[in-house]
Order: C-alpha cells, then structure tokens, then sequence
C-alpha cells in the first residue's frame, strides 16, 4: 500500500472532490432557481397574469 | 410512462418523491462498496494495491458512456419526437456525465504511472477517451452558446448525435487496435474474468455509482424545469412592464 498510496489516495481524493462538486453544484442551483421562482410569484407573476 | 412524464408538473411530482430514495440507496451502496473496497477485496497478484483504483475508475468509464447513450436518446426525443423533457434531460445529463469522464482519465492517469510507467499514453482507448470528454465540453459550451432552450437544444442534439459515433470507437478500441489498455474484462463475451472476490465489490460501486448520476440527473432536471419556469415568467413580467410604460 505504502509504495502506492500517492496514486490510490489521489485518485479516491479526485473522486469525491468532483462527485461533492457536482452534488453542491447541483443543491446551490437547484436552491437559486426556486429563490428566483418564489420572488417571482411573490410579485403577481404567472402564466395566468399574462391575461390580466 | 414516458408520455405521463412528459408533462413538467407530473414529473416535478414523481421525481420528488423519486429523488430522496434513489439518493439515500447510492450514499448506502457507496458506503457499502467502500468497505469492501478497503477491507475485504484481496489486492491483485500482479497490480498490488493499486487495483483498489480500478473500483472508481471502471464505474467512472461506464458513468461516462451511460451519460452520453441518455444524451444520445435524450437528443432523438428532441429532434424525432419533440418530447418536452428530451432537451431538460440532455442538458442535466452533459455535466454529469463531463465529470465522470474526467474522473475516469484522471484515475486512470494515476493508475498507469505506477502499473506502466506513464501517466498518458496516445492510445486508442486513452485517445478516445479523450475525444468523448471533448465532446461533452463542446455540449456544454453550446447550451451556453444560444440562450433560446429550444434552438440551444436542436443544435446540441445534432452535435450529440454526431459525438455518439464515438461511443463504439472508445467500447470497441481494445479490440480494434493494440492498445496498452487491457481489454473488456467483465462485460464480454465468455463471461468476466475477474475473481469474484474483486468482480462483486466492483460491482456494488458501479451501481452506487450509477444511483448517485441519476439521482443527479434527477435533480438536474428538476433544476432546468424551475430555470425555464423563471425565464419564462421573467419574460411575461418585462412584457407586462412595457405593455404598463406603452
């Protein structure tokens, strides 16, 4: 293990830095887009207002 | 089914309730995996520890392949059959299934300084490797080239479809040339050849692997839906304002 550990521990470290990356990519985006819809509707806007 | 989902409302509904199973059962099956991984699968005879690699890097290169076929069909439904959630799903899957390619070079750069002497070698299943992990940059460079959705989505669907003759080229590449790159060694024909004191542990990491991709595609989709909502009402709100100053 020893001689190899560099290769093994950088490649178990790559793995989760890019799997945590992309799941708080994906909780900070998802949480914009429903901060961003609720501001929206908060002031009157819907797809119905568009008759109004 | 696919028809049900097809509408944005019903797919919000089932992929909610979907979304914090499928991610409770990856982060379990990856717990799982990693303890046999470190304290149950024997090291290999030739490769030493060092194989301990191979349970990201194998599950990545699927990942990636996986990633590109749901692109692939994911482009068909928008182009044949206009299916409204064809071009959300492509453009969740293109991150995804970017970074599991990058994972999968990155270990297998790691994995070939020790086992063979060179992080990179020009081979055809390292080269085209390289290519799909490309082809996913340009994916994602042109959803980020055209801000209409629908135009966006057309043209990455014919850059996904003609990207997918690559998919054979990396599947096939061991086979076809001779590579440095040992050949299919689990799903081939004759049955795999690895132990399955390795094949099993391998195998529960490949399918937590692919839990963690769909429950973030999942949540990719449902991110896209909630971005086209917000676009879509941010132009009915400027609309409103100019029909207000007219």
């Amino acid at each position: 293990m020893s001689q190899h550990a560099f290769f093994i521990l950088s490649s178990y470290a790559v793995t989760a830095l890019v799997v945590l990356g992309l799941i708080l990519r994906a909780v900070v985006d998802h949480r914009a887009q429903a901060k961003a819809l609720a501001e929206l509707e908060a002031r009157g806007i819907g797809r119905r207002s568009r008759r109004g | 089914m696919i028809r049900d989902l097809a509408n944005p409302t019903r797919f919000m509904s089932l992929s909610g309730r979907l979304l914090p199973w499928v991610s409770g059962l990856a982060a379990i099956l990856a717990g799982i995996g990693l303890y046999m991984v470190w304290f149950q699968a024997p090291a290999d005879y030739q490769q030493g520890e060092t194989v301990k690699i191979m349970y990201l890097h194998v599950p990545a290169a699927w990942l990636s392949l996986f990633f590109y076929m749901i692109m692939t069909s994911s482009a068909l439904g928008t182009l044949v059959w206009r299916h409204p959630l064809a071009d959300v799903s492509q453009k969740a899957a293109a991150p995804i299934g970017a970074a599991f390619t990058l994972i999968c070079l990155v270990t297998g750069s790691l994995w070939g300084k020790p086992m063979w002497g060179t992080y990179w070698q020009w081979d055809a299943r390292l080269t085209s490797m390289l290519v799909m992990l490309l082809i996913y940059l340009g994916i994602l460079a042109l959803w980020r080239a055209i801000e209409e959705p629908n135009r966006a989505a057309r043209a990455v669907s014919i850059l996904t479809l003609v990207g997918a003759v690559n998919v054979p080229i990396v599947k096939f590449s061991v086979d076809w040339w001779n590579t440095l790159h040992q050949p299919a060694s689990v799903f081939r024909l004759g049955g795999p050849t690895i132990h399955s004191s390795m094949l099993v542990p391998l195998l529960v990491m490949a399918v937590a692997f692919t839990l963690v991709g769909v429950a973030l595609h999942l949540s990719g989709m449902r991110t896209e839906i909630l971005r086209r909502r917000v676009r879509t009402l941010t132009i009915l709100e400027a609309e409103r304002l100019d029909a207000q100053a007219a």
